[in-house]
């Protein structure tokens, strides 16, 4: 079986425009929560978010190619294009014609359709833009990342909710370890910040009314968040042989439905992927030295997810670090896995392991080591990055440091 | 509290749960009805439309009964006749 090593990586979030300025953001324990900014808010019970501060497509797109593209794609291209320049492929025609790219999305476009959708509904008009539809669907920012490499290979868009982009990074990482792909382009990306989205997030009454405050006592719930992260895939090998750098190896994924209910999460369900993610990587529990949690900070999940860990790690969880990035860089939902996935990168290559930041006080039904506020240089040789779906829908991935 | 606002929200939480309206008292809670949090945020998105008011997510929390919940509609119900809506 091939061994999957990470040879690329792109970011743009809350925290910044690229990798390195989201690691040295989550190393730093910065938190880019703040006021929501490109919406009007006067009408909204919660003000904050994180966004990416003062985007604009200029410098990354001319202005015809971002007329075909909604925020979500073109946060994707961005983080594909720093994500392929870093791992600096030796395309050659044949790799071209075999790459996979495989993203994930949760609304894709909405925001377009969102104000689509208001020329009718709102505005009394009788036609909607002719690209509300190419620029809405989830797998847009996929076909964007393929046009922008002429990769021509097996491209597609996973949508699992919150999973999407673990689930997206672990179908690339089989494809990849299977021989079915030489080399894979993944990760998720989102941009949830238009009115009616919002205005749906809001009626759900999970949203935190300050910031995201994951495991602590006084939680309040989750705080949106958007952008994307991409990494590049191949066989741990050929990299080696072309010298190329490697952050980190994807060494099991795990996935699980809880079939139990659309939005509460079960422990049960989450405990399961987790074991699968070891199964599948041929870990033993006591082999895991970090997770970054899914960690949303709304009263069920973190509580739902604590009981998970006890589940699987049993006595080991008094010495197992577990934080949630969520803290600083929001919930971007169908990109969440992908920014998750890469703070653990960043974790077991750099040997700092994020914080959780905002956090105020110890849960007794959250009883974890959360690495609370402030990083912690630690030298970890295996990690899970863990997220859970509404809809019960769970991806894990473990992931392993290069320096072993 | 009038029997009225009482009727209205037993009305709303057995239209919104899809239970017979017997089923639903001032003395029910929602473990009883088997009202989840799912439920709950739905049943409040109703009782916002019945009552045309806003419910903000702090006077929620603690509710866990029929009788709690017509309380905080009537207070709701009370500030809004009394002046512009409390600033949220």
């Amino acid at each position: 079986m091939v061994r999957v090593a990470i040879t690329g990586a792109g970011a743009i979030c809350a925290l910044g425009r690229t990798a390195a300025e989201f690691a040295a953001a989550i190393s730093s324990g910065r938190s880019a929560i703040g006021p929501i900014r490109s919406t009007d808010m006067s009408e909204f019970r919660f003000q904050n978010g994180a966004e990416v501060p003062d985007y604009s497509h200029t410098p990354y797109f001319d202005d015809r190619r971002a007329d075909f593209m909604d925020r979500f794609a073109q946060f994707a291209v961005i983080a594909a294009r720093e994500a392929v320049a870093d791992a600096a492929p030796a395309w050659t025609p044949e790799l071209r014609e075999n790459a996979a790219i495989i993203t994930g999305s949760c609304v894709g476009g909405q925001s377009t359709e969102d104000i689509g959708f208001q020329e009718v509904y709102k505005h009394g008009r009788n036609r909607v833009h002719p690209l509300t539809i190419p620029k809405t669907m989830a797998n847009a920012g996929a076909s964007h990342i393929s046009m922008e490499f002429g990769v021509t290979g097996p491209s597609f868009t996973i949508s699992t909710a919150c999973s999407s982009a673990a689930h997206a990074i672990g179908q690339a990482y089989w494809m990849v370890r299977s021989g079915a792909a030489p080399l894979a382009i993944t990760g998720g990306s989102e941009a949830p910040f238009s009115f009616g989205i919002l205005k749906a997030w809001e009626a759900m009454r999970v949203v935190s009314p300050d910031t995201c405050r994951p495991f602590s006592k006084d939680r309040h719930g989750m705080i949106l968040g958007e952008g994307a992260a991409m990494l590049v895939l191949e066989p741990l090998e050929a990299a080696r042989a072309r010298g190329a750098h490697i952050h980190a190896e994807i060494v099991g994924f795990g996935m699980s439905a809880d079939a139990s209910h659309i939005t509460q999460p079960s422990a049960e369900g989450a405990a399961r992927a987790m074991r699968a993610a070891l199964r599948d990587a041929a870990l033993s529990p006591e082999q895991i030295g970090y997770i970054n949690a899914h960690g949303t900070g709304t009263l069920a999940n973190d509580i739902s997810e604590s009981a998970a860990i006890h589940a699987v790690f049993g006595s080991r969880v008094k010495n197992l670090p577990v934080s949630s990035t969520k803290s600083m860089h929001g919930h971007a939902l169908g990109a969440a896995g992908a920014l998750e996935c890469l703070a653990s990168i960043v974790a077991l290559r750099d040997g700092i392991l994020p914080p959780t930041a905002n956090f105020n006080e110890p849960d007794p039904e959250c009883d974890l080591d959360v690495v609370p506020n402030h990083a912690r240089a630690a030298r970890v040789e295996y990690a899970l990055s863990n997220s859970f779906a509404f809809g019960g829908l769970n991806a894990v991935l473990a992931l392993r440091a290069m320096a072993y | 509290m009038s029997d009225d606002l009482i009727q209205r929200v037993l009305k709303v939480i057995a239209t919104s749960k899809r239970i017979p309206p017997e089923t639903v008292t001032i003395d029910s809670d929602f473990a009883q009805l088997n009202i989840d949090s799912m439920d709950a945020v739905e049943i409040l998105f109703a009782l916002e439309n019945e009552f045309d008011i806003s419910i903000p997510d702090d006077a929620v929390r603690a509710v866990r009964n029929v009788r709690q919940m017509c309380e905080g509609i009537d207070k709701l119900m009370t500030d809004k006749a009394s002046g512009p809506p409390a600033v949220q």
